[in-house]
């Protein structure tokens, strides 16, 4: 990893700009649901919990690597979810409205 | 199969980057979550056949227990708890990243002193979001008060807490160990606490934003310090775009962050508000629903009071009423009505009322002045003259909706209490207003049957 270190670093410098792009432009009602969408988007910390409480070897490893898988899942379902939700009032309306047209 | 494992990541983080772009314009929005929640489904699929790994059970039953239950609890929450169900569900992203960090500290597995740094840093912000998005969860759900909890020499403490967190952090690099460990994340937490104690109810919007970035910056350190590809470009995209976000809805409330979080030191001191002149006139329903009735236009500004009241879906009964009898009815949103930006329109859009039907507040502030009846439905803050006039006031420059300029204003309340900045509103006393007291679904519902029989 200390080797491609830099690389890493210009991997971050594109993925902040590239997030400040994609969200520059957004309208207010959609504030909301595209929080709830991030929100979704940082549960994939979960797969890195995945890999710590795979090489986890005592039992408090075991534990918190436990704590950590359960509480990432629950960040991806949960935000997937709710998210979800949110989003399925722009679909409803636009199928209301489309015969009307 | 690492290189496959590798394919799948960078695959992941390219869908989620392409959803995050599709959930930033309405119309395809909806596909948006579809697309990144399929990269979520490839990434854990495929980490199951990461090498050399073991603890397989107890990784499933985690999983599975976490999905099943974060599921079923966002399925069921009604749509006007849906910001305390972001916080809780960013605050648990936040544990996780806590979590990963606190395990490779205990393990010493890793490989250097800047991989521990990052592993340092990531377990801070991640305790503090974790924390922090908890106490936000108890606030919105009125588990607390929605009052900020402020005592003497808050920020002292606020700052050692901190600094202890820092320093125990720091020590790490030189001497890993469980116990020490122990004490920075002890503190880290305390530190989420104390950090959101004194935000008050009003400006959680902005702080769960805030934490949602920070959750981010976590994720993507503990990525780093793992090195896990999938988590340091998600982790990283959300953090930025969680911050311009949190900027943008502190912009729209007229806020800084600055103000969000340490506003409310020293501003106890709500005597210095000056006093409100004149009496609150109450008014019968029926004879709201005549006011009504012979208006031209009537303007409908809704709060969080009418989406606790679940009163959407009898206010679009009341618009169709309304239109029945001629009468042009458009609705008034407050960038900040209901709990967030844009929560609103999910709500009454949930009711079923027309897109083409809803105005900003710019668009709408010119049109009060000709408008006959302005109908406020638990809303306050956002209504309040004093955010234009009261340079004492803690809402003092927040754009409002001038429902004040109309002709008549009739305001649903369920009593005569504050609202949820806890100040008094000179609307509700001014000469053109009428109070209509009562429960919002009830006095709608009592409102369109008044008006059907005229």
């Amino acid at each position: 990893m200390t080797g491609s270190i830099w690389a890493a670093l210009y991997i971050i410098l594109l993925a902040a700009l590239t997030g400040y792009e994609v969200i520059r432009r957004v309208p207010v009602i959609l504030h909301t649901p595209l929080m709830s969408g991030s929100n979704f988007i940082h549960g994939i910390v979960v797969v890195g919990a995945m890999v710590a409480l795979g090489h986890a070897e005592t039992f408090i490893e075991q534990l918190i690597g436990f704590i950590a898988v359960l509480l990432g899942a629950a960040n991806a379902a949960g935000g997937y979810a709710v998210t979800e939700r949110m989003l399925e009032m722009f679909e409803q309306k636009k199928l209301r409205s489309a015969p009307r047209e | 199969m690492n290189n496959l494992i590798q394919i799948a990541y960078f695959l992941t983080a390219a869908l989620f980057i392409i959803g995050l772009q599709r959930m930033s314009s309405p119309r395809s929005a909806r596909s948006g979550i579809r697309w990144a929640g399929g990269a979520m489904l490839l990434a854990v699929i495929i980490t199951f056949f990461w090498p050399g790994m073991h603890n397989y059970f107890l990784m499933i039953i985690a999983v599975v227990t976490g999905t099943l239950v974060a599921w079923i609890f966002a399925k069921r929450v009604s749509m006007t708890d849906m910001p305390q169900m972001i916080a809780i569900y960013n605050g648990m992203g936040g544990g996780a990243a806590g979590a990963i960090g606190a395990q490779e500290l205990i393990a010493g597995s890793l490989s250097n002193n800047g991989m521990v740094l990052l592993a340092v840093c990531g377990g801070l912000i991640g305790a503090v979001a974790f924390s922090g998005s908890l106490i936000a969860f108890a606030r919105l759900q009125g588990i607390m008060g929605s009052r900020p909890t402020v005592f003497a020499a808050q920020q002292p403490v606020n700052l050692l807490c901190l600094g202890i967190a820092a320093l125990a952090g720091l020590w790490l690099i030189l001497t890993p160990g469980p116990a020490l460990t122990g004490l920075f994340f002890l503190f880290a937490l305390l530190f989420g606490v104390l950090m959101t104690l004194p935000i008050g109810g009003g400006d959680m919007p902005v702080v769960i934003s805030l934490y949602n970035a920070l959750t981010g910056l976590a994720v993507a350190c503990e990525g780093f310090a793992i090195g896990n590809a999938a988590l340091i470009v998600a982790g990283t995209v959300v953090g930025a775009a969680g911050t311009l976000l949190t900027l943008l809805m502190a912009k729209a409330m007229n806020r800084t962050i600055a103000n969000v979080l340490f506003g409310a030191f020293g501003q106890e001191s709500t005597a210095a508000q000056g006093e409100v002149h004149g009496s609150l006139k109450a008014m019968e329903i029926e004879d709201a629903a005549i006011l009504m009735a012979y208006a031209e236009k009537v303007v409908i500004a809704p709060g969080y009071g009418m989406a606790v009241a679940q009163a959407q879906h009898k206010v679009k009964e009341l618009t169709t009423a309304l239109e029945h009898r001629g009468i042009k009815v458009k609705f008034a949103i407050h960038p900040v009505a209901g709990r967030m930006p844009g929560h609103m329109n999910v709500l009454l859009a949930e009711a079923g009322i027309d897109y083409e039907q809803l105005f900003d507040l710019e668009e709408v502030n010119p049109e009060f002045s000709t408008t006959d009846v302005s109908l406020v439905i638990g809303a306050n803050d956002v209504v309040n003259p004093a955010a234009r006039t009261n340079a004492a006031s803690p809402i003092y420059g927040m754009p409002i909706l001038n429902v004040d300029d109309s002709k008549n204003v009739l305001v649903i309340k369920r009593g005569k209490g504050k609202g949820f900045a806890g100040i008094e509103n000179e609307l509700f006393f001014a000469d053109n207003t009428r109070m209509v007291y009562g429960d919002a679904q009830e006095v709608v519902n009592t409102l369109v049957q008044s008006l059907k029989q005229l």
